[in-house]
């Protein structure tokens, strides 16, 4: 057999696979050759529409990721910091420290008015438990946009005031927005809780530490404990009411902690015992 | 979607990793300062006081 004769009868390579041999445009190959390019596919929009849904759900993630870190941390970072400016800026003057602590009176306190408008800052609170230099601005209202967020702790609309007989009864945050009750929980029983207005000191004792629902509204009530539907007994007790979330990052019920006033003193005469060392 | 953000920012590639960083970091400033004080009102879980 001739070299010529072979020829005739094996067939090339590029006979065989035509398409194997066959260069697009692009350079890229028999891949790239077969399948078609552009809209004339029926499959590319969908495939398109398919990307881009997946593109706008995992964008939906990273902003609920988002919302989550600015949730828990960014508002503590800017509620502390407001918070403490807020002190700062009420400027009432410092208490004369020395030796000599605030006398102890056990008659009826002055009691300020209660200010006409919510986020009027009136008081600050001071509780030792919390730490030695712990000290809050307290705002009238509980509106969570005026006063809960910005301010701190906020009072109870028409409870009563610092001093005053019946229940002065605030809510602030357990967590995040500076968190001003996040230790709550650890109030013990003969705890202070020392409230300042511009001129006067007021320091309670807590009495008592529970959990209750939010529609449970008897724990600020004059007299905690009477019920809407129950006569309002005479008012003869000083009372204090703090109210926060329970458990943690919920809100199925509230943290609440009762006390009653010890004494209260002049801001001139120095510092209440509970809070020197 | 992305692709064709990143087909519309003119200049090198490093010029659209830049332009790109710019627009995150807006996007995120937007975020903090006026949709999640918006959203958080209707969030249940930072309800502290009892009553209404």
């Amino acid at each position: 057999m001739t070299h010529a004769q072979a020829g005739h009868n094996v067939p090339l390579a590029q006979e065989v696979f035509p398409i194997a041999y066959q260069r697009g445009p692009s350079g890229m190959g028999p891949r790239n050759a077969r399948r078609p390019r552009g809209a004339s596919s029926p499959m590319r929009p969908v495939a398109w529409l398919i990307g881009v849904m997946g593109e706008l759900l995992v964008t939906a993630g990273l902003v609920l990721g988002l919302f989550v870190v600015w949730q828990l941390w960014w508002t503590d970072v800017e509620g502390a910091r407001a918070q403490n400016e807020i002190i700062a800026e009420m400027d009432w003057g410092s208490a004369p420290t020395g030796p000599a602590t605030a006398t102890e009176n056990h008659g009826p306190p002055p009691v300020m008015k209660e200010p006409p408008e919510d986020g009027t800052l009136f008081a600050q609170m001071y509780i030792p438990r919390f730490g030695d230099d712990y000290v809050k601005p307290v705002a009238e209202g509980t509106d969570k946009a005026t006063v809960l967020d910005t301010i701190g702790i906020g009072h109870y609309n028409g409870t009563a005031m610092p001093g005053d007989l019946g229940n002065f009864a605030v809510a602030a945050h357990r967590t995040t927005y500076g968190k001003p009750f996040n230790q709550i929980a650890e109030l013990k029983n003969g705890d202070a809780l020392v409230v300042r207005t511009e001129k006067t000191w007021y320091v309670y004792k807590v009495t008592e530490s529970k959990i209750v629902y939010p529609q449970n509204v008897e724990v600020i009530a004059p007299v905690p404990g009477v019920t809407s539907d129950q006569p309002m007994p005479e008012l003869t007790d000083r009372f204090i009411t703090l109210t926060s979330c329970h458990p943690m990052f919920s809100a199925t019920q509230r943290y609440i902690v009762h006390g009653e006033l010890e004494y209260w003193s002049p801001v001139g005469d120095g510092k209440p015992k509970e809070l020197v060392g | 979607m992305y692709a064709l953000l990143w087909r519309a920012i003119p200049g090198p590639g490093w010029f659209k990793f830049l332009v790109c960083v710019v627009l995150i970091f807006g996007v995120v400033a937007v975020c903090f300062t006026e949709f999640f004080p918006w959203l958080s009102e209707y969030m249940p879980f930072n309800d502290t006081t009892v009553g209404a």
